[in-house]
Order: structure tokens, then C-alpha cells, then sequence
């Protein structure tokens, strides 16, 4: 399967250099233009990718990036239609204006920003964590010597094995790298904190919990098209978002869906949020 | 002779792009080591359990007990008709959770590695072969010679040892061989259960690098090479036990 997905990002690879974006003003006006004018609004998310954007029990998406973007078309308006992606389609979606704006779980990366507009601030953020049975971890440096296990084809991968010194098993699948924690063939899972999370939130890893903070943060961004970045529509977005993270909406949301606590999204509301000491005399 | 070996393959990057990255990154390296050691030793200990594993399934063909034969026939249906990964995943995840569990000192392993579950269900997935293959090397042994020996007074079980046997062997090796080269080539699939083989090792290396094309010519050569020295091996084998005039 890591074979496949190697010879995909190959053949991406090699078909990005053809269809390389044109050099383009990045302050046009042209998405907002036709959104209202429309008076809907096309967002593109994930749909299977719990608990930011699933199916519910009656067919509707739902979750937490589900709620996002029918803030942003609230905010312009206008009707929000929700549009189901991949991780592998997104960005030629978002080029071929079948969609007006990405809410799907997409790391914020130096590759990615010179095909898309990323958003500043990120709405949400994880890393590379651990799950393990309580007790089993308490701090990075217990997973010395011990088989961890992980999924192949994870760019963080080897940080375990150079800084930690784990002895790291890779497998095809995050089915099968669980299923090896919770049979005891290694002391720990290491994957994103968001997902752990959201997998310790299902209850079906009674018994196990995330007893590290992530290694590093990765925020994840809405993205406009490359034009819009810095014309009226990436602006509004990034007026929207930094307000969520002032005003603590993201961390309600966090919590609505039952989500651990973070420390990045913690941070973003404390240096984000306005200080209005000087209002009170 | 890695110090030596890497300024060559970073100025065959810088000029052609061809990104060598485990000749000379010393972590992709490693990586490359541990996956040699590790598949040619899986090589090895699959090849002599399938072996074993082949002489005792024949030999119990030819019990005289019933339910041995029933269990054997049972056991090469079986095997022969599953695909290699399912086993895999099925001695692993299947019979590994209820294996017991070694106290490492403060953390628990399990008794069996994922090495040794590819050995033990590799080697019973090739044995499953090699049973027929000796099965069949034995029924080649003509009725007639059978009766010579027979007629030499020889005991039916000095018949087995001194005349089956040597001829036998020598009938099945020309499938033997193709078998156990094969053999020999499905130890690449017990990367899924995370065993730190060649494939393993390299898709690794071309996850973090992205030099796809070039690992993949890596493990190309890597496996002809080994392939190569197992047939070389069958093949002196061949010659060194032919017998002048026999099979023909």
C-alpha cells in the first residue's frame, strides 16, 4: 500500500511540474465576486475524517469543520454547500474552481503554499503523540529501547528512532499499528495527537491514554485559491479564523465534540485574544 | 568504507539527480544494513523450517495411520490455497494475541517477534509445497528398483534410508529449487507485519527521501542478486549428486 501511495506521489510529483499554477496576481477579487453573486458558498471537506467532518446518522456532514464553514458562509451571507474531498484531490478541486475554499484537515506546508492560498492563522494544529495503556509512558524519553509502533510512509517517522532511540515498527495501516498496541506488541502507538485524541473520545481505548504532549505542532489551514490569498475573500477568512481563536469559539468547539484539551489552541486564545484592560477605568 | 562510498554517491546526485540516499545519509544507511541482515537471515531460517518442515509432512504421508495422512492432506490444502499475506497477518494478529506476554524489565513484549512469526508462517506456507515436491520425488523411485532392493534383502525401512531416499532427493531437486527461490522472494511481503526486511528497510528510505525510482532499483538488484546465489547453490547441488544414466 506504501508502495502505491510512493508511486502516486511520484506520478503527482512529476505531473505537478506540467500543471505548474500560472504566475497570477494574489489579490484578486473574482471567488467573493462570484460567491455572492451565487449566493453560495462551496467548501470542500473531508467527510470521512472524525469528528471534523463525518456523515451523521440522518446523511448530513457534521462536525467540527463542518460548523467552520457554515460560520464563513454565514458571516458573507450566503448558503453554504459542502462538497466532499479527498486528500488526494483537494488542491486540483480548489484549482479547477469546483470549490471556492478548503476546510479539510490540511496541514500547512512550504510545498503546499506555493499551490494554494493558505490562510493565516492556522484554525487547528497537531503532531506527531503517542497512546500507550495508562501507565505504561510517562515523558518521550521512556520509549528508549522499546518497540513503538506507527504507520509506514509518516514523514515524522524516524524522530523517534534518531532522538529517542525506540526501536520504531511500521505498519501498512492505522488499523493494523492499533491493533498492535492493543495486543501488546509494542508499548505505544505514535501517530497525530489529533487523531489519538479522537480516538481515546470513542471510548473504545478504555484503558489506554495520550501521556505526552506532541513533539512539534503542525497547524492546519483553510486554503483560498493562490490568487485570493491576499485579495477581499483570504482576508475576510483570515479576519474570521484569528476572531474564532479570540474569542475562544475554536476551544468551545474542541470541547463540544468531546475532544482532549490542547495546548496549541490554548496559546492561540492567549496571544490572540485583545487585551481591553483599557476599556475599565 | 562508508566514508569512502559517500562523497561518490553525493556527486552522482549533484550531476545526475539520482538520489542514492543510503550510500551516503549514515541513518538510511543503517537502515540499509539492518534490512539486509535481516532479510537474508528471514531467508535462511524460512528456507531450513520449510525444509523441515517438507521431510517430516512426506515422511507422515506415508504413515500408516490414517488421521496423520488426513491431517497432512489437510494441512497442504490448506496452505496452498490461502494467499501467502493472509497467513501472515493471521499468525500475527490471529495466534500472536494469544501468546504470552516477557517482562522486558518495566514493559511487556510478546514471547514471539514479528520476525518469528514470518519464519514460523513462511516456512509452514513453503513447506506446504515442499511436502508435495518429496511426495512426488518418492513416487518417481521406479516399483522395479524397489524390488531389486527387496530381492537384496534389504528390510523395507534400509529400503526408505539407502535406496527412496538418495534417489528421491535427487528427482525433486530441480523443484525443489524453484521453490525455495520463490520462497525466497515472498519474504519481502512480511513487511506488513513490520519486520525490518529489504522492502521494509527501503520503503523507509524512499518515504523520507522521495527517490522512489532509485530504491526501487535497489531492491530489484538485491533480490536478483540473492535469487542468483540460491539457484547457484541448487544448481552445483544438481551436479555434484547426479547420478550417470539415472532419469534417463
Amino acid at each position: 500500500m506504501t508502495i502505491m501511495k510512493a508511486l502516486i506521489a511520484t506520478a503527482a510529483f512529476v505531473s505537478s511540474f506540467a500543471t505548474a499554477p500560472a504566475f497570477a496576481q494574489d489579490n484578486s477579487a473574482e471567488t467573493l465576486t462570484s460567491v455572492m453573486e451565487r449566493g453560495v458558498l462551496r467548501v470542500g471537506v473531508l467527510g470521512a475524517f472524525k469528528p471534523w467532518s463525518f456523515r451523521s446518522e440522518d446523511g448530513s456532514l457534521q462536525g467540527i469543520e463542518v460548523d467552520l464553514a457554515k460560520r464563513v458562509a454565514e458571516s458573507l451571507g450566503v448558503e453554504a454547500e459542502l462538497v466532499e474531498i479527498t486528500s488526494a484531490n483537494r488542491i486540483q478541486f480548489l484549482e479547477q474552481k469546483r470549490i471556492d475554499l478548503i476546510i479539510g484537515g490540511m496541514y500547512d506546508t512550504a510545498s503546499r503554499r506555493e499551490a494554494v492560498g493558505i490562510i493565516e492563522p492556522g484554525y487547528w494544529a497537531s503532531g506527531p503523540s503517542l497512546m500507550a495503556r495508562n501507565g505504561a509512558i510517562a515523558s518521550w524519553e521512556d520509549v528508549a529501547g522499546k518497540p513503538i509502533c506507527a504507520k509506514q510512509g509518516v514523514i515524522y517517522n524516524q524522530l523517534i528512532e534518531t532522538d529517542f532511540g525506540a526501536r520504531l515498527m511500521a505498519f501498512g495501516g492505522n488499523t493494523e499499528g492499533k491493533e498492535a498496541l492493543r495486543s501488546g506488541k509494542c508499548v505505544a502507538w505514535f501517530y497525530d495527537d489529533s487523531s489519538i485524541a479522537a480516538d481515546l473520545a470513542t471510548g473504545d481505548w478504555e484503558g489506554f491514554e495520550m501521556p505526552v504532549d506532541a513533539l512539534f505542532v503542525n497547524p492546519w489551514a483553510a486554503a483560498v485559491p493562490l490568487a485570493e490569498k491576499d485579495g477581499a475573500f483570504g482576508k475576510i477568512l483570515s479576519g474570521l479564523i484569528y476572531g474564532w481563536h479570540e474569542d475562544g469559539s475554536l476551544i468551545a468547539l474542541q470541547k463540544e465534540y468531546d475532544l482532549q484539551p490542547t495546548a496549541w489552541l490554548a496559546d492561540m486564545h492567549e496571544s490572540l485574544e485583545y487585551d481591553r484592560s483599557y476599556l475599565d477605568e | 568504507m562508508f566514508e569512502f562510498i559517500a562523497p561518490l554517491f553525493l556527486a552522482l546526485q549533484k550531476a545526475t539527480g539520482l538520489n542514492f540516499s543510503p550510500f551516503y545519509n549514515e541513518y538510511d544507511f543503517s537502515r540499509l544494513m539492518t534490512g539486509v541482515q535481516t532479510s537474508l537471515l528471514l531467508i535462511v531460517c524460512v528456507l531450513i523450517v520449510s525444509l523441515i518442515v517438507g521431510l517430516l509432512g512426506a515422511a507422515a504421508q506415508r504413515s500408516q495411520f490414517r488421521v496423520l495422512r488426513f491431517l497432512v492432506a489437510a494441512y497442504i490444502a490448506m496452505f496452498r490455497n490461502t494467499p501467502p499475506v493472509v497467513q501472515l497477518l493471521f499468525f500475527y494478529f490471529g495466534l500472536g494475541a494469544l501468546t504470552p506476554q516477557v517482562d522486558m524489565g518495566g514493559w511487556y513484549e510478546p514471547m514471539i517477534s514479528s520476525f518469528g512469526w514470518a519464519v514460523i508462517a513462511l516456512g509452514i506456507f513453503g513447506g506446504s509445497y515442499n511436502v508435495e515436491i518429496f511426495r512426488a520425488g518418492i513416487e518417481a523411485v521406479p516399483g522395479t528398483t524397489l524390488e531389486a532392493s527387496e530381492a537384496l534383502a534389504f528390510s523395507p525401512v534400509q529400503t526408505f534410508i539407502h535406496v527412496t531416499m538418495p534417489l528421491a532427493l535427487r528427482f525433486s531437486l530441480p523443484a525443489l529449487a524453484s521453490n525455495l527461490i520463490s520462497l525466497a522472494k515472498t519474504t519481502s511481503i512480511a513487511y506488513v507485519i513490520a519486520v525490518p526486511e529489504m522492502t521494509y528497510a527501503l520503503s523507509g528510505v524512499w518515504n523520507d527521501s522521495l527517490n522512489v525510482g532509485e530504491m526501487m532499483m535497489l531492491l530489484f538488484i538485491y533480490y536478483i542478486s540473492v535469487v542468483a546465489v540460491i539457484g547457484a547453490i541448487m544448481g552445483r547441488l544438481e551436479k555434484r549428486l547426479a547420478v550417470p544414466g539415472l532419469g534417463k
